[in-house]
């Protein structure tokens, strides 16, 4: 660390003005990233670290107003700032990148005119000179065939490649200063892994200071030097990434590490520990410690009298903690709740499959839909859930996992093949076709939380509306009923005359699955149901769908993208890619070698919060097939980085089964794959 | 903010009762007062929805009696507070009294269209398809006729009366509505609590009635405010061309069009009827500004 820093926030206060009054959201905050530092700001969503990041180049909006303290750029203050000099500074020597990457780029401008006019404007060069720049910049990001991608608009351009150009359209000023919110949230795994490298060889070859700010402990580690850990506002801990991931002093830290799902952990071996309670608005700000009403180490008497300031720890250099018990708390381990190490009997009981499965959407194109191009969402896909168990689908965006919810659960019928419940067809049965019976024994939960629940209904009717369809007999009292369910879900009775505005996204989430049990069905289909929820709210409810399942034996079929939280929940899991099913088996055989390859890249993608097991990544190239496209070989072919040759390419590869129903399919022989496939061991084996 | 569950609240009643109902209605009219435009715009439509309540006792004089005494200086005066019209009839009872037709006609037709444009717009948006391209192009031909035309072909054919003028109006704005309704219907049927309610089984009609239309209800009240407004200018134009009201009743666009002859030589005479007009088109819109701005907030 240098002694001036290059951003300094001297004890900062933000308020936002809101009809209810003045609301502090960053009482007084206070840090430094020196030149060429990687700092992350990591909390959940509410914690103002976005405020933090919109403060720094004076966007706050008309809302947001800086009501005490100074920040810092260079050893100037961003606050004395005219017009013309703080145009200066942003784009030129302050860049920032956002998370949605098609919201930073403009649509009817060329990629390249947009990169040109960065040096062009800043710093007065001529377009030669610019084109040449930026041709060399987008060579930078790694992106193959730069004068080609000059030449198109944004919207050709895939995600991954979009935040590529705006990374590099940030870093082509050479700014000592990249601050970036979220620049992976919206990505894919694979994508995501491979901007995170890209920022990380980035940052070591230019020497540019990076505010990273993310709700993900992974890919924090992957991309800093340090950490700041906020809640509500304030910065609760600061050290470096050893320092957090070792030896966390702060109760909320350690929450945070207890409740996320990494890839070594189980339902059976390594149940999450939740933070107790809810993020509280920042309305109302009692005096002491923020995080007391939930932390679990709290002592009354000396977290909520007075404010507890942010102190160095002696003989750590660099780690601050803002806790009165920090020096007090024993050292941290991985909590691990005590849970029965013996592996659920192999019972194949399918309850819900498939056979052959596909589905074919005809999307119109031409001018008189003459053209009809199929899109093939689903190619022969054969999985089996087996009851009371978990089975999880999962893959990257456009896989075709949402689809097959969507087939199973009779909101689009399929064009071939079968599914099968307790033996009986449902396949070509629309949810209209289906019996009372049929409704009742499958049921749905969705992925948004704001769009579950109807935003003009309370939740009381939801409930009730769904065990007066679903049930045989209507419950003499419907309230009772819906206190019980509401109940089974750990939500109090009075939640019932809640609308859907009064409640947070876990509670909605909860009410949406005491919706889905109100017939008490067999097979609950839940599509991603926690990916847009903050890390300590979706361990409640990936708990909650674990103590579900244990107590009324409930098969769940599990959508997600996040292998993390697949490997936790999951008994069962299938690895679909452009509407093929690559490989099934349990989930203790598909996370260990040999994979398929997709699997290995998968899994070797995933971030790992933990800064000794960072292990190579798999980077894969090439461009994902369109959907439309009718396939001779494999799907995964035009990527793969075991790929073997042409018969990859023509031939469609055999399924390969191994013992305990483990399905690959691939043309690369499984003996071979499981030598080859060294790069990444998991980590539960060897701790167990 | 909301305000939190209160200990009334706690008591578990699924289907809101009709007493909780009625008080978050209350409440959410008492925010009106929240917004400068909504509060000016309701002021102005409840003083015209007093005069017209109270024009019996309002009205010095019955609208129709003629003060040929008045006639030689129809001018504002003491016993003519507004003046009078070309045939010594007075002003201000006839406002009062004109004030009648206007405000239960232009609300009855805005609830009329509302009621039809909003099952064409849910069907057609719901369903899609032949009903809806049936239907979307049903509401073009109508929209692509020239309205004032259209109303005079009905009009005479089938006399100008109070409820043909309903009818007329209601035929007329219901397409505008449904392309509204459709449109927020084709965006709201692809919610997951839409898919919800059919993976229990709900027949169309309630997925369209109970699930997707109170959720489109903010920008439909807020049409509805507007459009009250552009029926009173259209009742107005009504009775300017001599289709509207039948004589001799009192009606503000039948007044300013037996007057504005005489508009250089007592210009009042037309113009009182046209400000009533104005302020009551005003006042609707106003409250149509506020609404919209409070339904940003939230």
């Amino acid at each position: 660390m240098t002694d001036a820093p290059l951003l300094e926030f001297r004890d900062v206060g933000i308020a936002y003005a809101t009809r209810a009054g003045e609301v502090p959201v960053i009482p007084a905050l206070s840090f430094r990233v020196s030149a060429g530092e990687a700092m992350g700001l990591v909390g959940e969503s509410g914690c103002g670290k976005s405020t933090v990041a919109l403060s720094i180049v004076r966007y706050l909006g008309r809302a947001g107003r800086l009501v005490r303290g100074r920040i810092l750029f260079e050893g100037r203050d961003l606050a004395t700032l005219d017009d013309e000099e703080l145009r200066a500074v942003r784009g030129r020597r302050i860049a920032m990148v956002y998370q949605d990457p098609m919201a930073s780029l403009n649509p009817v401008m060329t990629v390249g005119r947009q990169l040109m006019e960065v040096p062009m404007i800043h710093e007065g060069v001529g377009a030669a000179t610019a084109h040449a720049r930026a041709i060399e910049m987008l060579r930078e990001v790694n992106l193959s065939d730069p004068e080609a991608v000059m030449a198109r608009y944004p919207h050709q351009l895939s995600g991954g490649q979009q935040q590529r150009i705006v990374i590099a359209m940030a870093l082509i000023a050479e700014p000592a200063l990249l601050v970036m919110d979220e620049p992976t949230t919206g990505l894919d795994v694979t994508v995501e892994a491979a901007v995170l490298d890209l920022v990380r060889e980035l940052r070591r070859r230019r020497r540019t200071a990076i505010l990273f700010i993310s709700h993900n402990l992974g890919t924090v580690v992957r991309v800093c030097d340090r950490i700041g850990v906020m809640y509500r506002g304030e910065l609760v801990e600061e050290g470096s990434i050893r320092q957090i991931f070792t030896d966390p002093r702060h109760p909320y830290t350690r929450g945070l590490l207890d409740c996320l799902p990494v890839l070594g952990r189980d339902k059976r071996y390594a149940p999450l520990v939740p933070i107790p309670g809810q993020l509280e608005p920042a309305l109302s700000r009692p005096p002491g410690c923020g995080f007391a009403a939930r932390c679990i180490h709290v002592d009354r008497a000396r977290c909520t009298s007075a404010p507890i300031p942010l102190l160095p720890r002696d003989g750590a250099r660099g780690h601050r903690v803002a806790c009165v018990r920090a020096t007090e708390l024993a050292p941290w381990a991985r909590r691990r709740a005590e849970g029965t190490a013996a592996d659920a009997a192999v019972v194949s009981d399918p309850v819900i499959s498939t056979q052959r499965l596909g589905k074919v959407y005809h999307a119109r194109s031409g001018l008189f839909g003459a053209g009809r191009a199929a899109v093939r969402a689903l190619r022969d896909v054969d999985v089996v859930a087996v009851r009371g168990q978990t089975l999880a689908i999962v893959g990257e965006s456009g896989c075709g996992k949402s689809t097959l919810a969507k087939v199973l659960t009779g909101i689009e019928v399929a064009t071939d093949g079968h599914v099968t419940l307790d033996g009986a067809e449902i396949g070509r049965l629309g949810v209209d076709g289906r019996s009372r019976e049929l409704r009742r024994k499958l049921q749905m939960v969705f992925q948004n939380p704001d769009s579950t629940l109807n935003p003009s209904h309370t939740v009381g009717y939801a409930i009730s509306r769904a065990l007066r369809r679903l049930r045989d007999r209507a419950p003499a009292d419907p309230s009772a009923g819906v206190a019980r369910l509401l109940e089974v879900v750990k939500l109090a009775p009075q939640m019932a005359a809640r609308k859907p505005r009064q409640l947070s996204g876990g509670e909605k989430q909860r009410v949406a699955i005491a919706r889905a049990l109100a017939g008490d069905p067999d097979v609950i289909v839940a599509d991603e149901p926690v990916s847009a929820l903050d890390v300590s709210v979706q361990a409640t409810i990936v708990n909650l769908l674990a103590e579900l399942q244990a107590a009324r034996g409930t098969t769940l079929v599990f959508i997600s993208h996040d292998l993390a939280v697949v490997r936790y929940l999951a008994d069962h899991v299938a690895v679909m890619y452009l509407g093929a099913v690559v490989e099934f088996g349990r989930v203790a055989s598909v996370f260990a070698p040999p994979y398929h390859p997709y699997t290995e890249a998968l899994l070797s993608a995933v971030p790992v919060p933990d800064p000794d097991r960072q292990y190579a990544r798999i980077l894969l190239e090439g461009a994902v097939p369109r959907a439309s496209e009718r396939l001779r070989g494999c799907p995964f072919a035009t990527r793969c980085p075991r790929k073997l040759g042409a018969v990859c390419d023509d031939t469609p590869p055999p399924v390969q089964r191994l013992p305990g129903g483990h399905h690959i399919a691939c043309h690369i022989p499984t003996a071979e794959l499981e030598t080859l496939q060294t790069a990444l061991v998991e980590p539960s084996r060897e701790e167990r | 903010m909301t305000a939190p569950a209160t200990a009334e609240a706690l008591s578990v009643s699924p289907p809101a009762t009709s007493r909780r109902r009625a008080r978050d209605g209350w409440r959410r009219l008492a925010r009106v007062g929240e917004s400068t435009p909504a509060t000016v715009g309701v002021l102005i439509i409840l003083f015209w929805l007093a005069v017209a309540a109270l024009a019996p006792l309002l009205a010095p004089y019955p609208p129709n009696a003629t003060d040929l005494a008045a006639l030689a200086h129809p001018t504002p005066s003491r016993a003519h507070w507004l003046g009078t019209d070309h045939l010594g009839r007075d002003l201000l009872s006839r406002l009062a009294w004109g004030a009648r037709p206007v405000l239960v006609i232009a609300p009855l037709a805005v609830l009329g269209a509302t009621a039809l444009g909003c099952l064409l717009g849910l069907a057609a948006g719901y369903h899609r398809r032949w009903i809806d391209l049936v239907l979307t192009r049903a509401c073009d031909i109508v929209l692509s006729f020239p309205v004032i035309i259209l109303y005079m072909i009905i009009l005479t054919t089938f006399g100008s009366s109070a409820w043909n003028i309903v009818g007329v109006l209601t035929l007329t704005k219901a397409p505008i509505i449904a392309r509204i309704v459709r449109g927020m219907t084709l965006e709201l049927r692809e919610r997951e609590y839409v898919a919800a309610a059919k993976m229990r089984g709900e027949s169309a009609l309630y997925i369209m009635l109970v699930e997707i239309l109170p959720n489109a209800r903010g920008p439909l009240i807020v049409d509805m405010c507007l459009r009250t407004g552009y029926n009173i200018i259209i009742i107005g134009v009504l009775g300017f061309l001599g289709i509207g009201l039948p004589p001799p009743d009192p009606d503000w666009g039948g007044m300013v069009k037996d007057t504005y002859g005489m508009m250089s030589v007592w210009p009042h005479m037309a113009l009182v009827p046209c400000a009533a007009i104005s302020s009551l088109v005003i006042g609707f819109n106003l409250l149509a500004v506020g609404l919209r701005e409070l339904g940003l907030r939230d």
